[in-house]
């Protein structure tokens, strides 16, 4: 049988997909455990047991200086931040992309100006945001903003000036006006993709997020990342990091479900 | 009695470019008017002028008597080959679409009696169309020819004075298509209306239509292929009924248009219609030649061809 034409099944599948990331933990385990053989105070690549008990400090006990559990309240800042950018996020492309793509004027006149934000690298502006919006929540969520907006106002402008033209025809001549076009017609078959780019928009958004935490701020999951290398506490860092991927998949896996559920006609061959 | 729709010395053009020139039409009530031509003949332009996707470059548009507007209305309902539906809406709320959109300005939506009555409306139309248990399916969810019943629906719902077809079951199986017919002739009568329908399909524009318009270029110049436009050059009305018993009688009537054009300009003769008091006898609407192929896609490049 050819390798192209091989189905396996979904649950084969899901077990298949466990195979190489437990032979890269068996991996770490074999080479952490040869190092730690030969040096018992090794920090590069701390065993499991060293992991767990750094952990158990930032996870269960207050932090004498400030009295809080650190860890929970770096996570909470990071999703705070991360929330709020993608909801403004969200907003501006569900706003603007929409005029964009329903408006021809609109796009004649403020397209250009959407895809010169967008070829822009938003870390260059991250001094301009420390600038202007000082060095406190709001400089970190405009990062992610201006990080992912632009993309996402492009695909949703894109996806709905690619909305067959007998659609919009066909809306007109049953009675739709321009506010009706835009609500009825546009609107609900612009979610779907919204939500797409939006799980698309996940990693980046991430990574303006961890940016900005690690060049200023007190309290957040990059924040403490880049805190503690100063020490080589990977026994700190890479339990972070696993938790900022587990963070990131939960995300989007309810972004898929909702989409799911809440646009079935989108999904067309799974109902 | 004056017509409904009627096109005066009608031309359109895009840039140098001349598609339809030299049109005249009048429409009456109750009328099934079948076009057809070969492609690029200018067939969809003349749909979408009446559509009122375009306005002409020259010439008039009048529906009943009062200038047409360039803009798509709720007076002209439309049926495209594809796309005609919508998406994301069940099969329901597709057809509740032109009610809501009348009765709702601001937000598009119904809610209690007045939605019950348009339910009831949208219902009974779905009915009409066949399509009575389907109502909670989404258009990806069906065939095509149910998409087309949908999109006929979706149309009828909004009594337009003139429903167009363009091109509507190119894209479906040859069973279905004759369903399709069958149905389209039905609705026709039982909501007595008046239908534009573009087809590529010449035994479909001879079956449905009480006339057939044939556009095509009178005049070409090899040089300039784009200088000429075209034109209505036969313009045959069917009489159904007759046609039905006496299969050739309705073509005979048929009256080849003064195009105005002297025939030796005509650089393609050899391309147009042969005459059709030539063999009218034999080549009726429900006994032409073309009848025995099995395809009954047959374009109007094939007769010529003959």
């Amino acid at each position: 049988m050819r390798g192209l034409n091989r189905d396996f099944g979904q649950r084969n599948n899901l077990l298949l997909g466990l195979i190489p990331i437990v032979a890269l933990i068996l991996l770490y385990l074999v080479l952490a455990g040869e190092r730690n053989a030969v040096n018992p105070n090794d920090k590069i690549l701390p065993l499991p047991g060293a992991m767990a008990e750094a952990m158990w400090a930032l996870v269960f006990e207050r932090d004498q200086l400030s009295g809080d559990y650190l860890f929970w309240s770096d996570t909470f800042a990071s999703l705070r931040r991360l929330g709020l950018g993608l909801a403004i996020s969200t907003l501006c492309a569900l706003g603007v992309g929409l005029l964009l793509g329903v408006m021809p004027a609109i796009r004649a006149t403020f397209g250009m100006l959407v895809t010169s934000i967008a070829v822009i690298p938003p870390i260059a502006l991250l001094p301009i945001l420390f600038i202007v919006f000082g060095l406190g929540e709001t400089a970190k969520v405009a990062l992610i903003v201006i990080g992912i907006a632009p993309f996402m106002v492009r695909d949703i402008a894109a996806h709905i000036t690619a909305l067959p033209r007998e659609q919009i025809v066909k809306a007109r001549t049953l009675g739709a006006s321009t506010w009706q076009l835009l609500l009825r017609v546009a609107l609900p078959q612009a979610m779907p993709r919204l939500i797409q780019a939006l799980r698309l928009s996940l990693g980046p958004a991430w990574v303006f997020l961890i940016s900005a935490e690690a060049i200023a701020s007190d309290v957040g999951l990059g924040y403490r990342i880049f805190l503690v290398r100063r020490y080589l506490a990977m026994d700190v860092i890479l339990p972070y990091v696993a938790w900022i991927a587990l963070l990131a998949a939960t995300i989007d896996v309810l972004l898929m479900l909702s989409s799911r559920r809440l646009f079935r006609w989108a999904h067309g061959s799974e109902h | 009695m004056s017509a409904l729709l009627a096109l005066r010395d009608v031309w359109v053009e895009y840039g140098d470019k001349v598609v339809l020139e030299r049109i005249n039409l009048e429409i009456e009530e109750g009328a099934f008017l079948s076009i057809i031509g070969p492609s690029g003949s200018g067939k969809s332009s003349l749909l979408r002028l009446v559509l009122g996707q375009a306005g002409p470059t020259r010439g008039a548009i009048m529906l009943d008597d009062a200038p047409l507007a360039a803009e798509c209305g709720p007076d002209r309902g439309v049926v495209f080959q594809r796309y005609s539906v919508f998406e994301h809406l069940t099969v329901l709320e597709n057809t509740l679409f032109g009610l809501e959109c009348a009765q709702a300005p601001l937000i598009a939506r119904l809610f209690g009696a007045r939605r019950r009555r348009a339910v009831e409306t949208a219902r009974e139309m779905l009915e009409a169309v066949g399509l009575g248990d389907n109502c909670d399916l989404y258009p990806a969810q069906m065939s095509g020819g149910m998409q087309q019943r949908l999109a006929i629906a979706q149309a009828l719902i909004k009594r337009p004075r003139i429903l167009l077809l363009d091109e509507p079951f190119g894209a479906l199986d040859p069973g279905i298509r004759a369903d399709m017919h069958d149905l389209t002739t039905r609705l026709w009568r039982e909501y007595a209306l008046t239908i534009i329908m573009v087809t590529h399909d010449i035994r479909e524009a001879f079956t449905l239509g009480t006339r057939v318009l044939t556009l095509d270029k009178t005049r070409v110049d090899p040089h300039a292929p784009d200088r000429y436009g075209s034109t209505i050059v036969y313009d045959i009305p069917l009489d159904a009924k007759q046609a039905e018993i006496e299969p050739g009688k309705g073509v005979q009537k048929g009256t080849k248009r003064d195009t105005g054009a002297p025939a030796n300009d005509i650089s393609h003769a050899d391309r147009a219609p042969a005459d059709r008091s030539d063999h009218g006898s034999h080549d009726g609407p429900h006994d032409t030649p073309h009848d025995t192929l099995r395809d009954n896609s047959i374009t109007i490049d094939k007769i010529h061809n003959n």
